[in-house]
């Protein structure tokens, strides 16, 4: 459920993108995902695959999903290390003052997009990005 | 084709709306509470309490998103609020757009001081979405244990306000506050936290002095953004 909640989001997101950059059709989407941002990739992709058939724009386009790992650092030690083989307890000092550094993402890295040739519009001057 | 770096979080379009719902509130002087908490925690006895307690003093609207809730509309409507039933399309959380609907069908009543929305029953992802509120409430009860900060952290995280909940039946629990409030505190030092009991009464008091405190001090933020606006057209 929790999923395609975050598909539809998704979406409507890439819908306004769309819109702003004058895309007409996306091939392809990369998400950076964390280890440990609570989004199971399965469920994503077929919550995404139901989906996009709604959306004209996506209907072809691949969903690419890149894993951002999880690392924790500790306050104790000043060391980092990989939070889900050891969770809380830094495994170099035992302390527990430890804070998650990455792998909570859920970020949009990029897409392939075909746009649409700009509109002839006087009042762009070619200076816009 | 060609490729597109975006560098935005998936939900970038949900906080975007969120920013604008909430910045239209605070001009409408309307403070909106998002109320979480698990299924049994408690939202709609405190909700009831909690209303009572506030009296008259307030133009106060309820919007329902738990559809197991047994909040009944006529109920809170002798209470003297009006109550909205929420439509969340079956998912698992309130989202700004959501919320904006049910603002909507809401204001047909006329104005309100405070709203609260009762969101889905779960820690989970409610804390994900931004709704759009102007504060975000969460209930711990007594009995579902002093660890759940270590298990729902982002809920802590995204909390302004901690209500820990049922303290009336912790002489039947192992619930260890000063553990819960630590824990909290560690994941979110800027949270506020009551120990009451909606049953007993216990606590109700700084609950509800917060509470009051919140909406004079969301009504000022608006009446100040409104002046910026006024003096920058001038400008």
């Amino acid at each position: 459920m929790h999923e395609m909640g975050i598909v539809i989001h998704l979406a409507k997101t890439l819908d306004e993108l769309a819109e702003e950059h004058h895309i007409t059709r996306i091939g392809s989407v990369t998400l950076s995902v964390g280890e440990v941002s609570g989004i199971v990739n399965d469920l994503f992709i077929d919550a995404w695959e139901y989906f996009k058939k709604k959306h004209p724009i996506l209907s072809d386009s691949e969903l690419r999903m890149e894993v951002i790992p999880a690392v924790t650092h500790c306050d104790g030690c000043g060391e980092d290390y990989e939070t889900v083989a050891h969770g809380k307890i830094c495994p170099h000092c035992g302390s527990k003052e430890t804070w998650l550094i990455q792998g909570n993402e859920c970020i949009i890295k990029e897409i392939e997009a075909e746009t649409a040739p700009e509109e002839e519009d006087p009042a762009v001057d070619g200076s816009d990005s | 084709m060609k490729v597109i770096e975006l560098k935005e979080t998936i939900t970038a379009s949900n906080d975007r709306d969120a920013e604008v719902l909430r910045e239209s509130l605070r001009q409408q002087g309307t403070l909106l509470i998002n109320l979480m908490a698990s299924p049994g925690a408690g939202k709609t006895t405190m909700l009831d309490r909690t209303i009572r307690d506030l009296g008259g003093a307030y133009r106060i609207g309820v919007m329902e998103a738990d559809i197991d809730s047994d909040v009944d509309a006529v109920k809170l409507a002798a209470l003297g609020v009006t109550a909205v039933q929420a439509h969340t399309d079956g998912m698992c959380h309130m989202d700004a757009g959501m919320t904006r609907t049910a603002l909507e069908e809401l204001a047909a009543e006329g104005g309100h001081d405070l709203v609260f929305l009762e969101n889905v029953g779960n820690l989970i992802c409610p804390a994900e979405f931004d709704t759009g509120a102007g504060k975000n409430v969460m209930i711990l009860s007594v009995p579902e244990g002093d660890d759940k900060p270590l298990k729902y952290p982002l809920m802590f995280t995204k909390s302004n306000v901690l209500l820990i909940s049922k303290t009336d039946t912790i002489s039947v629990f192992d619930f260890d506050f000063e553990k819960c409030e630590e824990r909290a505190r560690k994941l979110n030092p800027d949270i506020e936290i009551f120990r009451v009991s909606a049953k007993t009464g216990d606590g109700m008091d700084a609950w509800e002095a917060w509470l009051k405190d919140a909406i004079a001090n969301w009504k000022a933020s608006g009446a100040t953004a409104e002046g910026a606006v006024k003096e920058d057209s001038h400008a």
